[in-house]
């Protein structure tokens, strides 16, 4: 383990998370919450004292040995590190008085889960609320792929820098844009920024200008935190609209917007993740709407309720306008099945990634057509391209992985004594990072009610959904902190 | 600049580091997935797996908006497909071939028109030339030339007897009568651009720059005892063996050629008929001995084992050879380990393969005529020699060479006026229509002139 590597990026991961926090420090000013205020000073001091001295003690010469297992520790430490020190406003402030709550709400934010332990939101000042909102848009993209756009380019061993990106970025298959990682990086950022910024023009039309920010921060890192305790059923149907197609648009892979930006938008439509995303979405969404019609007067307002809950769930976004808990059980079903797939790879979404599942479906056929014609060969396709065998063995370790995390944290769970479907959808809506479960964490309810362990075990699922297990996962291995 | 470099074997990975350094967008395409993980690892570029004379796999890497494709796959056939498909799809695409086969050699001039190629290049071909040049004037371990031709770049070791042993640099002067820059001194593994206090010692190895007309006489100067070579061995019978073998008979030296494989012995003699051919076992040095080692003038290791080239090398060296010459494969990552060892000469056709590149590369991007028309490394990648032109936009014109902040580890060391070159010091002055060369250590920092800048 390179730890003077590692000490490095943790501190600039600190640094720039210290500038990140100052337009919150800012408006505490201007909304006069002087709690607030101090709670945001403390913290920056806090952590840049912490930066200061991580960067003390791995100044000097690095080693140049920047390889896999450096990634993936950097990555897992970083978000870790992150989430503990981005709950101090809310600690310090005293609005949420449990250090772990407030570690909750907050890894909840940066790994844009969008589960919350507030049963009264509305009671937080306003600067925390967009704190809340903003670690969102932060974790969507990644804060260390906003730091690779920001640093120059490295002299040597340039291309272990990969390594991070593919451990924060999300999806089988992680590959450049653009020969060069900075680059990638920024164009990642700019066609983010961009949609952000539509997004939060279009809102601003029909809704106060700090909800627009908020609420558009959720969206795009596909996060779900609300400022209001109605959620988005408060707003207007255009609102619900904007808000149902934006989140459908950050789950897409970012690729496809760097293909049409490029003006290939034919090969867009060929893409098979694509495809995949949008069928399941539109099937779901009016299974939904069939099976809910009688909860709702219109057609209008059926399909805007099941298009915005099937968008919301799939893109793992979790924001809810009414309360689906008291949906039919087939509409639950298809929404706890929204939340496994996910959305694609390559966005800001979590779940397992329609492309995985696709992969495994069709590797499935492939393996169970083999069984009954030994001898015969059924390679595995996706975008008319033959997927290599390694690529299918990584994803039948990562499905391993994965139902092993689920069922385990299922089982610690349920120890608190709530009822099944509580313990399944709170595992699954925390593990998928989208936010509000069924039962005893629908939308309408919160985690505030779970005990510490549990919240732990579910910081362990968000963080390990959010960076694809892997990361995380590596800490906990003896060999990851060797020296060689 | 966008280049796309086809194949990621020794010289693709050695073009992609320097040309990744230099900053451009490099997409590289092999057919190996082992070898493009390898170089994408090290290097900040991207990776395409295919066969590279393919539309699809160049479409994917985008030759359609690229300005330059390398090609340097294994195969001369494959690397010209690459490039005749490449310009079905981008007319204006630059692109350089490597053509290793030396048949092809005599239709160098028509392939180059027919296939519309920019640059032809051929490590071993180039690294024959090398060896050509050090076996016509022995006495140095490497040469390169700058400034047409006046002026060379010269490396030699010290020897104990050497009357430059013990001297400071200042004090040359009563040595050498001839005006010369010692630029840079390898002592070990390390390097350093001296100062005027610099002590020299016996082994360390010296580059100096030199007039090329007075060479002769600094070798008379230095003591060095220089007879023509008459005979030379060639052990191993690769490429580079056909390509020196040919160079030599021309030049009237003897060649022997020893390689172990009877049919490669076969064709060898059918392509050079003047030479001797002897098929034996040369990892048994008895063979070397019997073919008469110790009384040749120069031996020369061109086996494609760079462990098998330093045996014979330190053998012949110990069997007091005059001229040792070893190709070495690995060079940058074995230079501080047989730095020290006593290779004589070391070339590496990867190495000089990959400076004709990145010279046409740097000279494309030339808009303004600030980059180097000329660019050589040396000490195995360590120090870097440039030429560069003086143009109306240069930096600095007319001003004392001691006036000027150039950064450290930089050095100008002569300056090319007007048909003469002129050895730097402190006063010279360097004038538009002049050119410079610079010696810097920093081998990826120096593109531009003025760059050389603090």
């Amino acid at each position: 383990m390179n730890y003077k590597s590692l000490g490095h990026f943790t501190a600039l991961i600190l640094l720039i998370e210290a500038a990140l926090m100052l337009p919150a420090l800012v408006l505490s000013f201007v909304f006069g919450e002087p709690d607030s205020t101090v709670a945001y000073l403390k913290t920056l001091m806090i952590i840049l004292a912490l930066g200061g001295l991580l960067w003390l003690l791995s100044k000097g010469e690095k080693a140049n040995d920047f390889y896999e297992k450096e990634g993936l520790a950097c990555a897992g430490i970083s978000w870790l590190v992150l989430g503990l020190t981005g709950a101090l406003p809310f600690f310090i402030s005293g609005q949420i008085p449990a250090y772990i709550d407030a570690v909750f709400e907050t890894v909840s934010g940066f790994t844009t889960t969008g589960a919350s332990i507030l049963s009264d939101v509305e009671k937080l000042d306003k600067s925390l609320l967009y704190w809340r909102s903003f670690t969102h848009w932060i974790g969507g993209m990644g804060v260390l792929v906003f730091l690779l756009a920001l640093v120059p380019r490295s002299r040597s061993g340039a291309g272990f820098t990969m390594h991070i990106l593919k451990a924060e970025s999300p999806g089988p298959d992680v590959g450049k844009l653009v020969p060069q990682l900075r680059r990638t990086a920024q164009i990642l950022y700019l066609i983010y920024i961009v949609l952000t910024v539509v997004n939060i023009i279009l809102l601003a039309l029909d809704m106060p200008l700090f909800d627009a920010f908020c609420i558009a921060f959720g969206t795009a890192g596909t996060g779900g935190f609300a400022v209001t305790n109605a959620g988005l059923g408060g707003y207007s149907p255009y609102i619900q609209w904007v808000t149902t197609i934006f989140m459908f648009l950050f789950g897409v892979n970012f690729s496809c917007y760097y293909l049409l930006l490029r003006k290939k938008p034919l090969s867009v439509l060929k893409d098979e993740e694509l495809r995949v995303y949008f069928l399941v979405f539109m099937g779901c969404s009016l299974a939904i709407a069939l099976n809910i019609r009688s909860f709702f007067s219109g057609a209008e307002e059926t399909l805007r309720a099941a298009m915005f809950q099937a968008a919301s769930i799939m893109s793992t976004t979790g924001f809810a306008t009414t309360n689906f808990d008291l949906w039919p059980t087939l509409a639950k079903a298809l929404l706890v099945f929204l939340m496994i797939i996910g959305a694609s790879a390559g966005s800001t979404g979590g779940g397992l990634k329609c492309i995985r599942f696709s992969l495994l479906i069709k590797d499935l056929r492939s393996r169970l057509r083999e069984m009954i014609r030994p001898g015969r060969i059924y390679p595995v396709r996706s975008s008319g391209k033959i997927v290599s065998e390694s690529v299918l063995a990584s994803l039948r370790t990562y499905l391993t992985a994965y139902v092993l995390i689920a069922l385990a944290s299922f089982l610690i769970l349920t120890i608190d004594g709530k009822d099944l479907t509580t313990c399944i959808t709170a595992v699954l809506a925390c593990f998928n990072n989208i936010g509000p479960g069924l039962s005893g964490v629908g939308p309408m309810s919160n985690y505030g009610s779970l005990s510490v362990l549990s919240k732990l075990v579910l910081i362990f699922d968000m963080l390990a959904g959010r960076l694809e297990i892997f990361p995380v996962v590596a800490l906990l291995f003896r060999t990851t902190w060797k020296h060689q | 600049m966008k280049i796309i470099i086809a194949g990621a074997g020794k010289v693709g990975s050695t073009l992609t580091k320097v040309l990744s350094a230099d900053g451009h967008d490099i997409t590289l395409i092999d057919s190996k997935k082992e070898a493009l993980n390898a170089a994408c690892q090290l290097y900040d570029v991207m990776g395409l797996e295919g066969n590279c004379a393919t539309l699809d796999a160049l479409t994917q890497a985008g030759a359609a908006e690229a300005d330059l494709l390398i090609a340097v796959t294994n195969a001369d056939e494959v690397n010209l497909l690459c490039c005749v498909t490449a310009r079905q799809l981008n007319p204006a695409i630059h692109t350089i071939v490597r053509i290793r086969n030396a048949e092809y050699t005599a239709q160098m001039l028509e392939m180059r028109e027919v296939f519309g190629l920019s640059l032809i290049v051929n490590p071993e071909r180039s690294a024959a030339l090398e060896i050509e040049r050090l076996l016509r004037y022995p006495g140095f371990l490497t040469r390169e030339v700058f400034a047409r031709g006046r002026l060379e770049l010269v490396e030699f070791k010290l020897k104990k007897d050497s009357p430059l042993a013990g001297l400071k640099l200042k004090d040359i002067s009563s040595v050498l009568k001839t005006k010369v820059l010692i630029c840079a001194v390898m002592r070990g593994s390390s390097i350093t651009l001296p100062g005027g206090d610099y002590e020299l010692k016996t082994d360390d190895r010296i580059y100096m720059t030199a007039p090329s007309h007075e060479l002769g006489k600094i070798l008379r100067e230095l003591g060095v005892i220089t007879r023509k070579v008459k005979r030379v061995i060639l052990g191993g019978g690769g490429l580079i063996s056909v390509h020196l073998g040919q160079m030599l008979e021309k030049d009237g030296i003897k060649v022997q050629i020893i390689d172990q494989d009877r049919a490669r012995c076969e064709d060898l003699a059918r392509l050079l008929p003047s030479a001797t051919i002897c098929c034996g076992d040369i990892t048994d040095l008895s063979t070397l001995e019997r073919e008469g080692l110790s009384s040749c003038d120069a031996f020369v290791a061109l086996t494609g084992m760079d462990e098998l080239n330093i045996i014979m090398s330190l053998y012949a060296n110990s069997q007091k050879v005059p001229i040792v010459i070893t190709k070495q494969g690995h060079i940058e990552e074995l230079q501080d380990i047989i730095g020290e060892l006593s290779l004589g000469s070391v070339i590496s056709p990867k190495q000089l393969c990959s400076d004709i590149v990145v010279r046409y590369v740097r000279s494309m991007r030339d808009t303004d005529g600030e980059s180097a028309l000329t660019v050589q490394t040396v000490a195995g990648g360590q120090v870097q020699a440039c030429e560069f032109a003086i143009g109306p936009a240069s930096l600095h014109k007319n001003t004392p060479l001691s006036e000027l902040k150039i950064r450290p580890g930089v050095l100008i060391s002569a300056i090319f006026h007007e048909g003469q070159v002129m050895i730097a010091n402190g006063s010279s002055v360097y004038q538009e229509g002049d050119s410079v060369i610079v010696i810097s250590t920093e081998t990826k920092n120096i593109q531009r002139f003025s760059d050389i800048f603090a």
